[in-house]
């Protein structure tokens, strides 16, 4: 195969092909614009569409071949690394380096899962509950296995759907959120029939499974893997449940680490820290949107509606005819209205501290305990201090828990983003254009 | 479901067929089941936590190459994956 050019041009570049950037690609190129739309995955559909063994999801088929027909390209298995002067965005991928350059950019990063320390979350065994569903889907082995599903939120539903419909024995569903919320929340679900609708199948697809309100994760247990687990109730009662694996997670994180290169403002939104937007999905840097669950967590239906949304402001912007936006903005309200009372029915618990014990893990990447870290001032001292943060996740895990367990102000985003082989970075240097083409160097 | 050609790989050195679209992080587990993949700084083996190549966890060397994540990469007929380092 030729190597190609290290530099590639398009008006519009999404960063993310979830249900937001799938949306937001369409409808700039549907406006007749040269776009292009890049994935850090070997497959596109984001997280909630993703793949079973490698087969595309129905919805993401189609809205790649209208992506295609529409004249958009795809870019699959690349990582944003850097930030580089002059809208241009340094990508490292299975090809080696490549410099992407754009007029408009729609950011639509998504989220990652709420990962939180426990007494044995470091044994083989435990997952995130969307983490176990996105290797299970990839081939990882569970029929048979007895799982236990914990955390908060409705994410724990759909990862124990397709646990079981896998062939797992689910043990229990634990959820955080006790009784007196969950009811409150049955009233909202009233209001949102195709919400409700959604549960009802999930309650469906769950029978016979023990849904243990209320009970959270006091410590997992085993002999070099999950064995065990011991469960505290609302009423202080504990109870242990053999189990081959944990899946667990607390809702969602939006993902603003490349917004944050680009000095986009940030906002707290549902319940998280998101990338601040106006009507039209607007960052507050020029030429900069942003679409989806990097925006605030509020689910795959507002993520296509701001997907659509940005991708037609990306294209007016450059001149493109556009379809008028504010039927997509009245079913925006809509989903945004329920995306409200799912943050307050969810909340990141707020005692988390005292689930820790001396010697928990908080940073799984340099294996730094609660011990070292409780008595730090900020981040940036528990860093320097301990190596928290350093290791391969760069503190997406740590410091996010950090920030949520001793509110601590986040630390500025430094480059690169992801760890990138030193030949990627020589190739932000390279001179454009007319330079011969790098070889492939070993990292 | 249509009966595709498996994909022949190694782990560690262990010839293994898997379906296509198996993701090397399965493919370790499919191996050894419960060993696990990356061993860190303390001297612990892990498994993958996240599934979407935030944690890391599930670092392995794919054909020479260190420090691929296993979860965000598909199995590819020859595929050499080691474990060790």
């Amino acid at each position: 195969m030729a190597e190609p050019d290290i530099d590639l041009r398009a008006q519009v570049v999404v960063v993310g092909a979830g249900p937001a950037g799938l949306a937001a690609a369409h409808a700039a190129a549907a406006a007749g614009l040269d776009v292009l739309l890049l994935d850090a995955a070997p497959q596109a559909g984001g997280q909630i569409w993703r793949a079973r063994q490698g087969v595309a999801a129905p919805s993401v088929a189609d809205a790649l071949a209208r992506l295609a027909g529409a004249g958009g390209r795809m870019l699959a298995g690349v990582r944003v690394t850097m930030v580089l002067p002059q809208r241009v965005l340094l990508v490292d991928g299975p090809q080696g380096a490549r410099r992407v350059h754009w007029e408009r950019l729609v950011l639509a990063t998504g989220a990652r899962e709420r990962l939180l320390p426990l007494p044995g979350w470091t044994l083989p065994g435990v997952f995130g509950a969307g983490g176990l569903q996105a290797l299970v889907k990839g081939g990882w082995p569970i029929r048979g296995r007895r799982v236990l599903v914990a955390g908060t939120g409705p994410l724990l539903l759909a990862a124990a759907a397709t646990l079981r419909a896998e062939g797992a024995h689910l043990v229990g569903l634990a959820e955080d959120a006790g009784h007196a919320s969950l009811a409150r929340f049955a009233g909202t679900l009233a209001r949102h029939p195709r919400k409700a609708w959604q549960a009802l199948r999930l309650g469906v697809a769950l029978a016979g499974v023990p849904l243990l309100r209320g009970w959270r994760i006091e410590a997992i247990e085993g002999a070099g893997r999950v064995e065990r687990v011991v469960l505290v109730g609302e009423d202080g009662r504990r109870r242990a449940l053999a189990c081959d694996a944990v899946a667990a997670g607390w809702g969602l994180v939006p993902q603003t680490e490349l917004a944050q290169a680009l000095d986009c403002a940030l906002a707290e939104r549902f319940g998280g820290t998101a990338i601040a937007v106006d009507a039209a999905q607007r960052s507050s840097v020029a030429g900069v949107f942003a679409a989806g669950e990097c925006t605030g967590i509020a689910g795959a239906q507002a993520a296509r509606l701001q997907g659509a949304i940005a991708g037609n402001a990306a294209a007016s912007d450059l001149g493109a005819a556009c379809v008028a936006a504010p039927a997509l903005r009245a079913q925006l309200a809509r989903e945004h209205a329920f995306a409200a009372a799912l943050a307050a029915t969810f909340p990141l618990p707020r005692d988390w501290a005292d689930r820790l014990r001396d010697d928990t893990l908080v940073c799984r990447c340099e294996d730094v305990p609660w011990s070292a870290l409780r008595g730090q001032p900020d981040l940036r001292a528990a860093k320097l201090a301990t190596r928290c943060g350093m290791g391969h996740c760069q503190g997406r895990l740590c410091h996010d828990t950090l920030a949520a367990v001793m509110h601590w102000p986040r630390l500025p985003q430094r480059a690169p983003l992801a760890p990138t082989p030193l030949a990627t970075l020589l190739a932000a240097l390279q001179d454009p254009p007319d330079t011969p083409s790098n070889e492939e160097l070993p990292t | 479901m249509t009966t595709s050609v498996m994909v022949t790989i190694t782990v560690d050195g262990r010839v293994l067929d898997v379906r296509p679209g198996t993701l090397v992080a399965a493919a370790v587990e499919l191996a050894a089941p419960g060993r696990g993949a990356r061993v860190s700084p303390g001297g612990t083996r892990r498994q993958p936590l996240c599934g979407m190549g935030v944690c890391g966890e599930c670092r392995v060397t794919v054909d020479g190459r260190p420090h691929r994540l296993g979860c965000q990469l598909a199995c590819m007929p020859g595929m050499e994956i080691r474990t060790d380092g």
